[in-house]
């Protein structure tokens, strides 16, 4: 029996059309798989079953009866809950007090009950086949087993549709298995799951049928019974399907010239919780891709190379020299600049244009006392080379447009060009314009022999840019692409 | 994104409008400190002359050099509570180190004058490096780690005087915190100077710019590749100092050195780089904007002495004027955040 059934819903944001005509239907007791690239529509259609986004057209049926909810507490009365990547359990109370969290049985005298509480999470937890102690603190748990109880929580509370979104991402292989047992005995008890994921062999593993977004549509469901993970990556980029095809299965000849020398070298770096025994080398003139779904570890390794996250373990090698960066002006003066994902986090809005281009070259450029007329001079040559509007050194940083700030931040390393220049998400939230020009740039630095790591979770990005690349997955790299031909398809099916 | 972008080049270019609200930070403060003059000149005949602009200035010097150091600290987003405990310590520890009269009944230990004056600015730098070492390398967060300092300083004050007072500082301290050149008392030439030391540090050096970074956003000031641990342990030392310094000659200029004797400079000047209008949070404001806020207390402590007002209404007032300029404050960087687009 359809416990949920979304017929022709259309939303779109700002003019740009999120979701066109999508249907989608849930049934009673089931695993429903959904997968697609970063944009195509999943979580917009997520947050319109949860109640968070409430103005579409289209048609939203709960048990044969047309629902509209106006807000995310409408949608969890419906009993539709959802458990986000980032969890949202209370780390510093018990596991008792997760499950019951805003509902505490009281005794006669109007103090919580803590004996029922406990009885009544440890039934709980156990009718899920997870065997935990609800005394013990939430924040002492793995991550794993957080998780799991916070899916006992969103269903104690009544839910009969739960949402996961990337359940897996960061579970070791027998943390998966113990969810997939969990989702059993929820879909057991006549409850329904849908599993978002990048993961597609978790996908196939446990779940009944999967649904593929593109571009905003639904484009396909199958049971997984009769489909591969090649029908399904093929499904997600669209291949045969005429549009844009020629983009995604496009190989690309990797291979950068012979004979460069390496400027950066890392050994077994280690960060618990984010990445572990990651190995990499960079030549000069050369760059390098890390590819890697949301919360593979990228991100992080990007830090540590600019020693903003000191590793626990390994060693990373400068021009042969064994180089501990324990912060980040220290690998600043080893010759090693970021870009970090966010703009926020490394660019001053209040500040005028030229300071933020000088902040890394001051010490380079005076030794007591400022020289502003030499930073406007280095400003305007920046702004010239990398044609950033409007083209004035005072203007305040915060009055340009993204597209603009990000060739600011760039800009920044360029005065005085490292030896490796590290760049997180270099495209995320750019026009094709701004991406065009930040894309040259980077090609301009590779022919000027800079040593250059690109790190995103975007494939096209990497695949534009990148001479060798590194595929991670939860945290360890896991396929290198050298000297070979790569396309899209063969990188999402890497990681 | 791009609708939102050019409404706020429209606000940010706004005319006179849009300039008077970037300034308001500044211009407050202004307005405030000539609303002030205005109201006493008018209110007590007493108050606008040349004399009494002494009487102000030499008041407000000693709070005035605790601020300066308190505005290094406040610009980085930081905050320094053991200022005036330092101050004190430092007063007492000069006074200790040096030969007190025979009816001072203080173990202490007598030294040339000028080792006396060396003890002391090492005391306050060995203070302000305690502060830096739990704020950058422990981790403390700055109103707690100097809020142990003020104890701590507290303390090395009982232990020296064990309740007693003494009299004697060197000659050097003596003149500057209590005599005067013609008729400009030392202690106002001294506040001036280290005043203008600090506006061209905060303006003209790379240090200053790091500060202002620093306090302006620090993430992004560590992923410029900044040495952030130095410039706030720097800005904690210089703190120090400028407490050490004012302490020993608050001390001349008070004739004594006792316990708890700087009590009120804590709040008095945090209160002077507040209502001048440097940022809590951080990256914007400055010297001027202290000695503004200065000046703002200063003449409201002095020109209430020359109106016929209860006394104990001071205190109130104070605290007004103090409630309205952190209003202004704030609202001065909502505003300025909105324009900056966040």
């Amino acid at each position: 029996m359809v416990i949920l059934r979304l017929t022709g819903i259309c939303k779109s944001f700002g003019g740009v059309a999120a979701l066109r005509d999508v249907s989608f239907s849930l049934a009673e007791g089931e695993i429903h798989g959904l997968v697609g690239e970063n944009g195509a529509g999943k979580s917009t259609l997520m947050k319109i079953i949860a109640g968070v986004h409430h103005e579409f057209d289209g048609d939203m049926q709960l048990a044969g009866e047309r629902v509209r909810f106006t807000s995310a507490r409408d949608a969890r009365a419906a009993g539709i809950g959802m458990v986000h990547q980032e969890l949202s359990a209370v780390r510093t109370l018990s596991v008792a007090e997760n499950v019951y969290l805003g509902v505490q049985p009281l005794t006669r005298f109007g103090t919580i009950d803590w004996a029922a509480m406990r009885r009544g999470a440890g039934e709980h937890l156990a009718s899920l086949g997870i065997k935990l102690d609800p005394r013990t603190e939430m924040g002492a748990l793995p991550l794993g087993l957080q998780q799991l109880v916070e899916i006992a929580r969103v269903l104690f509370s009544g839910a009969r549709i739960i949402i996961l979104d990337e359940p897996t991402s960061a579970l070791s292989p027998p943390e998966v298995e113990r969810l997939f047992g969990v989702l059993h005995q929820v879909r057991a008890s006549g409850r329904s799951v849908v599993f978002i994921s990048h993961f597609l062999d978790d996908v196939l593993a446990v779940c009944d049928r999967v649904t593929v977004f593109r571009n905003g549509r639904n484009v396909a469901t199958a049971d997984c019974a009769d489909v591969d993970k090649g029908w399904i990556i093929d499904q997600m980029i669209g291949t045969g399907h005429g549009e844009l095809a020629e983009t995604y299965t496009e190989e690309r000849q990797l291979g950068a010239p012979s004979g460069l020398r390496v400027v950066m070298e890392a050994n077994g770096l280690t960060v618990p919780g984010a990445f572990r025994d990651v190995s990499l080398r960079v030549h000069g003139g050369e760059v390098l891709g890390i590819y890697g779904f949301m919360g593979s570890g990228q991100l992080e390794l990007a830090r540590t190379l600019f020693g903003k996250l000191p590793p626990r373990r390994g060693r990373i090698a400068i021009e042969g020299r064994l180089t501990h960066l324990r912060s980040t002006a220290q690998a600043r003066r080893a010759g090693i600049a970021l870009v970090p994902e966010s703009r926020r986090s490394m660019l001053f809005a209040q500040e005028p244009v030229f300071k933020n281009m000088t902040i890394s070259v001051l010490d380079r450029l005076s030794r007591l006392f400022l020289r502003p007329a030499a930073e406007r001079a280095i400003a305007r040559r920046h702004i010239e080379a990398l044609r950033i509007r409007p083209p004035f050194p005072d203007r305040r940083l915060g009055t340009l447009s993204g597209g603009n700030q990000q060739k600011v931040a760039l800009a920044r390393w360029l005065t005085h060009p490292p030896k490796v220049l590290v760049l997180s998400e270099p495209t995320r939230g750019m026009d094709v314009g701004a991406k065009d020009d930040v894309m040259k740039i980077v090609r301009d630095l590779r022919a000027q022999g800079m040593g250059i790591v690109v790190v995103s979770t975007e494939p096209e990005t990497v695949l534009a840019l990148a001479d060798r690349i590194l595929v991670m997955k939860k945290g360890v790299v896991v396929r290198e692409f050298a000297a070979e031909p790569v396309s899209k398809d063969r990188l999402l099916a890497a990681a | 994104m791009s609708e939102q972008l050019g409404e706020t080049i429209v606000r940010g270019r706004g005319g006179a409008t849009g300039w008077l609200r970037g300034q308001l930070r500044n211009i407050a403060p202004f307005a405030t400190l000539l609303f002030l003059v205005v109201f006493f000149s008018l209110a007590s005949p007493s108050f606008l002359t040349v004399g009494n602009l002494y009487n102000v200035l030499t008041q407000i010097s000693v709070t005035g050099i605790i601020a300066v150091g308190l505005t290094f600290v406040i610009l980085c987003a930081e905050i320094d509570l053991s200022v005036a405990s330092i101050a004190n310590a430092i007063g007492i520890v000069v006074a200790f180190f040096t030969l007190q009269d025979a009816s001072v009944n203080i173990a202490n230990v007598p030294l040339p004058g000028w080792a006396a004056i060396v003890v002391a600015l090492a005391a306050c730098f060995a203070l302000g490096a305690v502060n830096a070492f739990g704020l950058t390398v422990i981790g403390i967060p700055s109103f707690i780690m100097t809020l142990a300092m003020l104890q701590i300083a507290a303390g090395i004050c009982a232990l020296l005087v064990r309740g007693q007072i003494a009299y004697a500082v060197p000659k050097l301290v003596v003149t500057l915190g209590s005599k005067s050149l013609g008729p400009v008392p030392w202690i106002v030439i001294v506040a001036a100077v280290i005043m203008l030391l600090a506006h061209l540090v905060l303006t003209y050096t790379r240090f200053g710019r790091y500060v202002y970074m620093v306090g302006g956003n620090r993430e992004a000031a560590e992923y410029s590749g900044v040495n952030v641990r130095a410039i706030l342990s720097a800005v904690m030392i210089i703190s120090a100092l400028c407490s050490g310094v004012a302490g020993m000659l608050g001390v001349a200029y008070f004739g004594s050195a006792q316990q708890n004797e700087f009590d009120t400079y804590l709040l008095d000047s945090i209160s002077a780089v507040v209502v001048g209008g440097t940022s809590l949070f951080g990256g914007q404001g400055g010297i001027g904007n202290t000695l503004i806020g200065l000046f703002v207390l200063g003449v409201l402590n002095n020109g209430l002495d020359h109106v016929d007002i209860d006394s104990f209404l001071k205190i109130l007032i104070r605290g007004l004027i103090l409630l309205i300029a952190l209003v202004i404050n704030v609202y001065a960087q909502r505003l300025r955040s909105a324009e900056a687009g966040g």
